[in-house]
């Protein structure tokens, strides 16, 4: 069977577009990063800098040092990142995450940006469907509307001999 | 001088005021030609604020230079020994000066509006009034809420508290002028919109007038953001330039707006459509400067960039809720004036793209927006402040940037109207085609190669974020380039000039179109530095004399360490020697300085910038024993953004370059002998 050119492209396009997916879903992620994980998760809470844990360099810091020696001493212990964090809020206020927990209240947070994309989405796709379906005023001279494949004719046109 | 600089703001606020009030009443009853008059009396009035707001900010400026510390502002801000440069940023270093800065730029604008006025009368003379209102407000603020010129109680002080040690670099005498030139200037387009929305002005003329104060504002917005990132990449010494700071948010959700507002404003003067949501994009971008202000001058939101809290919040509060009530009163009456001309024929075309572009660039404006207020609103619905940070931001926008990416790549290719699949598909292949070898290659190569590549996404989201970032950028530089050359082509047919010349006439054909592209080939080598960050590198460590360090490529090695003692400042460095592939590179020399004035100490890193990666020393501090502490970071491809930054402000340039005309062919018909007599009604 011969094979038609075009197919294989196509085909080879969208593999090339399945790899990097299938790349990503097989991976795994490495357990030596976790103090640098957590340590990017948390803020330092000296009010002065507002940075991420791992970031202060607040000069004369009185506290991210003690800080990354607690995350240090919380991964050596073997706490999970869960217990970790939640021994940093206990102590420090909800205010040392970084971002806002994905329970309670904090939830929606995380959910807006979402619906607002969603809500996006479905909004600009009623707005061309309408303007699609909108009636278009006929000219008081009956004038006939231009055929699709002769506007692309002229634009092409235009484009040859003008391109821009 | 004090009274001098006091007695010029009290004067520009009368000149605002009149200007404002005179020229309303001119609108109103300009039928009469005593109004028509006493109109033209109020645009001087408009234009003779400028002079006594420039009167004014050089009292304070000369104050600053005089060491003249009986003004609280000069003594608060500057000292005897503070280099002149940063004395001459004194104007704009504190909560009152910039406010005055503000003023005075707003005026500037101004000054140049109403001397252009000619250009369509009626519109300007409404613009002129919006601008006057916007500015008595600014007026009334340095005039009684933050008077720059209020005097020190109790004895003249010898000295003065000193500039805060973080605004002592160069780039601070540039970036907050840019910065507010872009925050004011945007207050230009929202007076031609709100003047063409309340005359119910025909035809798409303001858009045209407005077009280049839109770019001119845009471009000063763009370099403001970007030296402000430069400059915390340079001075704050954590590694990064960009930390998602209430601050930082600020100049951000204008100039998404306005970014929005310039590829729609497209839309309405090509094909007559969203004409309501350009005069919203127009009104959104103006308050959300004006609401970015109010965020670093109220308190409201905790902010380590933020001017001290203080009682202008209200003013700031009160001004905007006015605004927004007056453009929606105009915008109910008269709203049905801004009818679409046209329809939409097709969801793949270039209105559609515009569209959808739109979304995005609200999408990343809201979620920014409601990064930046959500622990106010959780504070207010839960009781406690919670932290929206780096994370938060990384996470929601990420992907609404890659999206528009791929919009920046897809929607050049788009024709108006409707664009046929199989012309998009001609013209997407190979651009397609050549970035996704780019992305096989980055992904791929050997880690050893260093920088991004060896970019292996399974090892982490950011490093998917980073590879798919890479491809959308090469593939919107693939596009940009194919534009290029298939108009250069089609030139260099007809013409036989050579490509790049070819290229060049294109250009300056129509410079809005290919300046626009140039802009896009800036935003795509910003990207690419951005998608550096996955694998930024850092490490940290108690250095004595000889001791080493190994990050990345490097092998640092410290040679010594030592003190200086300046006039305005006492420094402790250290000496680095730089190895790679056990040849000397450099030494670098990272300090910690402490200014004597105002008894506050930073650092200053020492950065060697490269085009793969950047080696970024920072001197931590001392340990017990004084030897330093120095973190290093290595950060790759870094320099992209700066880069990508000046070709995008190349670009805006290039598009304000008016248009060369097109050389007219005209076809010579072929000799007829004996031409047939033209007939009436042929």
């Amino acid at each position: 069977m011969m094979l038609n050119s075009k197919f294989v492209l196509r085909r080879a396009f969208q593999c090339a577009l399945l790899v990097p997916l299938i790349v990503v879903l097989l991976g795994a992620g490495e357990p030596d990063a976790r103090f640098k994980a957590i340590g990017h998760r948390l803020v330092c809470i000296c009010g002065a800098c507002g940075e991420l844990l791992l970031e202060c360099n607040h000069v004369g810091c009185t506290y991210s040092d003690r800080m990354r020696s607690e995350l240090m001493d919380g991964i050596t212990r073997g706490d999970n990142d869960s217990l970790i964090e939640q021994a940093f809020v206990q102590k420090y206020g909800p205010t040392v995450l970084a971002a806002p927990t994905t329970s309670g209240f904090d939830r929606t947070a995380w959910v807006f940006p979402f619906v607002a994309f969603v809500f996006g989405v479905i909004g600009v796709v009623m707005v061309v469907r309408a303007w699609k379906n909108r009636p278009t005023a006929v000219p008081a001279g009956g004038v006939p509307r231009i055929a699709n494949s002769e506007l692309d004719k002229f634009r092409e046109q235009a484009r040859e001999e003008t391109d821009l | 001088m004090a009274q001098i600089g006091s007695f010029a703001l009290l004067l520009a606020l009368a000149l605002s005021i009149y200007s404002f009030g005179i020229g309303l009443f001119a609108i109103v009853f300009q039928k009469e030609p005593r109004w028509d008059r006493l109109g033209e009396t109020a645009r001087r009035a408009g234009v003779a604020v400028f002079g006594a707001v420039f009167l004014a900010a050089l009292v304070l400026v000369i104050s600053a230079f005089r060491d003249d510390f009986s003004i609280a502002y000069i003594f608060h801000h500057s000292n005897r020994d503070l280099p002149g440069p940063y004395k001459f940023a004194t104007l704009w270093s504190g909560q009152e000066g910039s406010l005055l800065f503000w003023s005075l730029l707003l005026a500037g604008y101004g000054f140049v509006l109403r001397l252009r006025y000619k250009t369509d009368v009626r519109l300007f003379a409404y613009a002129s009034v919006v601008l006057a209102a916007v500015q008595i407000f600014f007026l009334s603020l340095v005039n009684f809420a933050a008077n720059p010129f209020g005097l020190l109680e109790g004895p003249m002080r010898p000295d003065g508290s000193g500039l805060n040690p973080l605004l002592q670099y160069p780039e601070m005498v540039i970036h907050p002028p840019m910065l507010y030139l872009g925050y004011v200037g945007f207050t230009v387009p929202f007076a031609f919109a709100l003047g063409a929305l309340i005359m119910k002005y025909p035809g798409e003329k303001w858009i045209q007038i407005t077009r280049r104060w839109t770019m001119v504002t845009w471009g000063f917005l763009t370099c403001g953001i970007f030296l402000g990132s430069h400059w915390a990449y340079s001075v704050l010494g954590w590694g990064g330039y960009w930390g998602w700071d209430p601050v930082e948010n600020a100049s951000l959700m204008p100039w998404l707006v306005g970014t929005a507002f310039l590829h729609s404003v497209m839309m309405q003067e090509k094909r007559g459509m969203l004409k309501v949501w350009n005069m919203w994009l127009v009104f959104a971008t103006f308050w959300l400067a004006i609401l970015g202000t109010f965020l670093t001058r109220s308190g409201i939101i905790s902010s380590v960039h933020a001017f001290a809290q203080s009682s202008i919040g209200s003013w700031f509060a009160y001004f905007l809720a006015i605004s927004f009530a007056v453009f929606v009163f105009f915008f109910a009456r008269n709203h049905a004036h801004l009818r679409s001309e046209h329809k939409l024929e097709s969801l793949v075309s270039r209105e559609s793209s515009f569209l959808f572009n739109n979304l995005l660039f609200l999408l990343l404006t809201l979620d920014v927006l409601w990064g930046t207020w959500f622990p106010k609103i959780s504070e207010l619905v839960q009781g406690n402040k919670v932290t929206v940070g780096a994370p938060f931001y990384n996470r929601v926008a990420i992907p609404v940037t890659l999206f528009l990416l791929l919009l920046t790549a897809v929607g050049p290719l788009l024709a108006w109207r409707q664009t046929s699949i199989e012309s998009l598909k001609r013209n997407f292949l190979w651009p397609m085609v050549g970035a996704l070898a780019i992305m096989f290659l980055v992904m791929f190569t050997p880690t050893s190669w260093g920088s991004i590549f060896g970019l292996r996404p399974w090892h982490d989201i950011s490093y998917f974020y980073s590879l798919m970032t890479i491809l959308l950028s090469a593939l919107v530089g693939f596009t940009v380039i194919s534009e290029f050359y298939r108009g250069g082509r089609v030139i260099s047919d007809k013409t036989g000039q050579g490509m790049f010349a070819s290229m060049v006439q294109l250009t300056h054909r129509n410079t809005r179109r290919y300046g626009g592209y140039v802009v896009h080939f800036g935003v795509v080598l910003v990207m690419i530095g951005f998608s550096g960050a996955a694998l930024n590198q850092d490490k940290e460590m108690e250095m004595g004399y000889g001791d080493k360090m190994n990050i990345g490529s490097y092998e640092l090695v410290c040679r010594s360490y030592t003190q200086d003692d300046g006039p305005n400042q006492e420094s402790e460095w250290a000496l680095i020697d730089v190895y790679q592939n056990g040849q000397l590179m450099r030494t670098m020399t990272p300090q910690r300085i402490f200014y004597k004035a105002s008894m506050q100490a930073s650092t200053k890193p020492d950065i060697n910038q490269g085009f793969k990666e950047d080696l970024y020393i920072v001197y931590e501090g001392q340990n017990d024993k004084g030897q330093p502490i120095i973190k290093a970071h290595v950060n790759p491809m870094v320099i992209w953004i700066w880069i990508g930054a000046w070709v995008m402000i190349l670009g805006t340039g290039l598009a304000l370059v008016p248009n060369a005309p097109a050389p007219v062919t005209v076809r010579v018909p072929k000799f007829v002998e004996q031409a047939a007599p033209a007939v009436i009604g042929d």
